[in-house]
């Protein structure tokens, strides 16, 4: 399943950094960011429950850049 | 700008005159190091805080904890050493923030110019309930409503006018500022301008399926689709900071040690931390971050303003790479439709003979008697033809204001008994004969397009060394088309799986670094363009079916789109090449000099946010392609 969550961050590294946090996240198949549209686009695993993987992936971004939002 | 920005405009422009001001004052000791701590918070105290956080979070390679690094750093060689001399602290703190707020500055203008350039999004339709026009969310109209579009309003969702005539403006979808006419039975897609009268618009596709939804999600999702430089560039920040940190770490530590042991000379500390410092104000990799995706995003921003829709950053890299461009003929090259080419050999006028044509076809609905009554172009008076016969795979026989008119192929000719001359063009040849006399022939062909030639040109000039056209058609037709075209290779008598076969063959020919661009109109040709690599469909404005298989979407069906694309993305990876290039260069020298003592942390941030700006305004370049 692929879903689409927008984004808030400042700098395009931050942003790098958040795809790498959100692809380390348990229960992402593939995270891509999107900097210059503040987009992130999830690609679950299969029977991972979207809801909860978001909100351990937003607890990732926050860790490595502080300055960052993921609304989901 | 947004509030954060003029909040950090303010900050720097308070620091800035602070420390101006501060070198005018004589103070010394313990007063001046509290002062010039004043534009030093004001500057940085957001960055002393996050770098805090950051360390909380063990983020060693956090750019604020870096900067702070610096800085703090900065401040405490100046209290070591005695020497007063806080403005570099101070500055660099500035410099560094007013890169970012450049960044942040131009990042969101160009985010802005590019969905005002997109700016298709119907906000309403309107609908006539019960005598009165009511604008409604284009989401909620169901397909087969009849809405009404008023002049100098978008059309929101596709449909067939029923009533009214009018102008539709495409610019914004196709580039093209020529207007279309627009009148009851036509087709119109979403996201055109009504520009004259009103029109009235039974829908036939749900706002989500129609063509400017369409393309706004392919725009909004193109840059998501990352290219081989954007990932080289990401993977080479991920490995620069850690890099540039530990050889900051080496410098500080190694050189004074190796004076110390090994030659006996004072370890000069402060020195090699002073270098060391430098180092990590160079550390962000900002500059080559920032400038090659939004590169990217302008140049797609551009194209699409072009009408050239690419898919995904990716796909605007394997375009400027692209050496072989093979084309379908029909619908790419040609019009698809058949002409009257010419009239060869009459003895009466050419529009008469043509009017017998169109009056003995009048009943048949093949192509090639619609060709003619196209070419003939007056309404067909049904009461002046008589007798009409069909004989089939030969022509047709019927008496025309009282002359028996025979019209149809050689064989018609020879049953008839009518000596006939034979002819050297290429296409369908239609003999005539009035009264059992030979009347002379007219040639119909399907004609290339206006520009097709002129776009063959234009793609060997652009760089593309080989033109191939692949086609259903018979081997004549094929033949002397691509001749007239200019193109290298032709292969004809193709049946749509041999295209594929065709494509693959060429595939394996040509070096892995050349690529192949196979353009088509989509129609029957969703297979080769998927296996190319890169398709491109032409005259897509309303296609479901090419939009979803092409990599390039042509809103229009203008040939010289193809060679344009291919400058557009060549200027796009021209930048981005420039880009990573100016950037690791200017870093790596200023790595050099810092290391060896011949810049300082003024010349380093200096440089570091010059490459950043410079690096971004070149960037913003490739949203200019009207003249590429």
């Amino acid at each position: 399943m692929k879903k689409s969550y927008r984004i808030d961050v400042d700098c395009a590294n931050c942003a790098n950094k958040m795809e790498d946090a959100a692809n380390r996240t348990e229960g992402v198949k593939k995270a891509v960011v999107n900097f210059m549209m503040l987009k992130m686009n999830v690609e679950f695993e299969d029977g991972a429950d979207p809801k909860a993987v978001m909100q351990a992936v937003r607890a990732s971004c926050k860790k490595v850049e502080d300055d960052c939002e993921v609304y989901c | 700008m947004d509030r954060k920005q003029k909040k950090m405009l303010v900050r720097i422009l308070t620091a800035a005159v602070l420390l101006a001001g501060l070198s005018f004052a004589p103070v010394t000791g313990a007063l001046r190091f509290a002062l010039y701590l004043v534009p030093y918070l004001v500057i940085g105290y957001d960055i002393l805080w996050k770098a805090g956080k950051g360390i909380l979070r063990r983020q060693v390679f956090d750019e604020h904890f870096l900067m702070a690094v610096a800085t703090v750093g900065a401040i405490a060689l100046a209290l070591y050493d005695r020497t007063g001399d806080y403005t570099e602290a101070v500055a660099v703190m500035l410099f560094y923030q007013i890169g970012e707020w450049f960044q942040s500055y131009a990042v969101g203008k160009s985010r802005r110019n590019i969905s005002e350039l997109m700016d298709i999004r119907p906000d309403y339709a309107n609908v006539e309930q019960g005598g009165a026009l009511v604008r409604i969310d284009p989401d909620e109209v169901a397909v087969g409503t009849v809405i009404v579009v008023q002049p100098g309003e978008k059309v929101p969702i596709d449909g067939v006018v029923v009533e009214g005539a009018s102008s539709l403006n495409t610019s914004a979808l196709t580039g093209e500022s020529v207007p279309r006419s627009a009148k009851a039975g036509d087709e119109i897609v979403s996201g055109c301008i009504n520009m004259t009268g009103v029109l009235k618009v039974r829908t036939t596709k749900e706002f989500g399926d129609s063509t400017v939804s369409q393309i706004l999600d392919l725009v909004e999702n193109a840059s998501s689709r990352k290219s081989k430089s954007e990932d080289f560039i990401s993977k080479f920040a991920r490995v620069y900071t850690p890099a540039v940190c530990g050889a900051a770490l080496v410098l500080a530590v190694v050189p004074p040690l190796v004076r110390m042991a090994g030659m006996g000379l004072l370890p000069e500390w402060d020195v090699w931390i002073y270098r060391a410092l430098t180092f990590l104000v160079i550390s962000c990799p900002c500059a080559l971050v920032i400038s090659i995706p939004l590169s990217f995003f302008a140049g797609l921003g551009g194209a699409s303003r072009e009408g050239v829709l690419v898919k995904g950053s990716n796909y605007l890299e394997t375009l400027a790479k692209t050496k072989t461009v093979v084309f379908d003929k029909t619908g790419t090259l040609t019009r698809g439709v058949f002409e009257v080419n010419a009239v060869h050999h009459s003895g009466m006028a050419k529009e008469k003979l043509l009017e017998y044509a169109a009056l003995a076809e009048s009943a048949s609905s093949h192509p090639i008697s619609r060709s003619l009554r196209r070419a003939y172009g007056k309404e067909i008076d049904r009461s002046r033809v008589a007798d009409i016969q069909e004989i089939s795979g030969h022509g047709v026989l019927a008496s025309v204001d009282g002359h028996a008119v025979a019209a149809g192929n050689d064989k018609l000719m020879k049953r008839l008994g009518i000596s006939y001359i034979p002819c050297h063009s290429v296409g369908t040849i239609i003999h005539m004969a009035i009264d059992g006399a030979y009347a002379g022939h007219i040639v119909i062909s399907d004609v290339a397009k206006p520009h097709a030639k002129e776009a063959v040109d234009a793609l060997k000039r652009s760089g593309v060394t080989k033109t191939v056209m692949l086609t259903g058609d018979v081997k004549a037709v094929a033949e002397s088309v691509a001749a007239s075209l200019g193109i290298d290779e032709v292969y004809s008598e193709l049946l749509p799986a041999g295209k594929v076969e065709k494509v693959e063959a060429l595939l394996r020919e040509r070096p892995p670094k050349d690529k192949l661009a196979f353009v088509g109109d989509g129609i029957n040709d969703a297979p080769v363009l998927r296996r190319a690599d890169i398709g491109i469909a032409m005259g897509a404005m309303g296609s479901d079916a090419a939009i979803e298989a092409a990599d390039v979407v042509l809103m229009d069906d203008d040939p010289l789109k193809i060679a344009k694309a291919i400058r557009i993305s060549r200027k796009c990876l021209g930048i981005v090449y420039q880009n990573i290039v100016f950037a690791i260069g200017v870093k790596g020298l200023c790595l050099l000099l810092g290391a060896v003592g011949l810049a300082n942390m003024w010349l380093a941030i200096f440089a570091d946010v010059g490459v950043m700006i410079l690096a971004v305004l070149n960037a913003i370049r490739a949203l200019f392609v009207k003249n590429v």
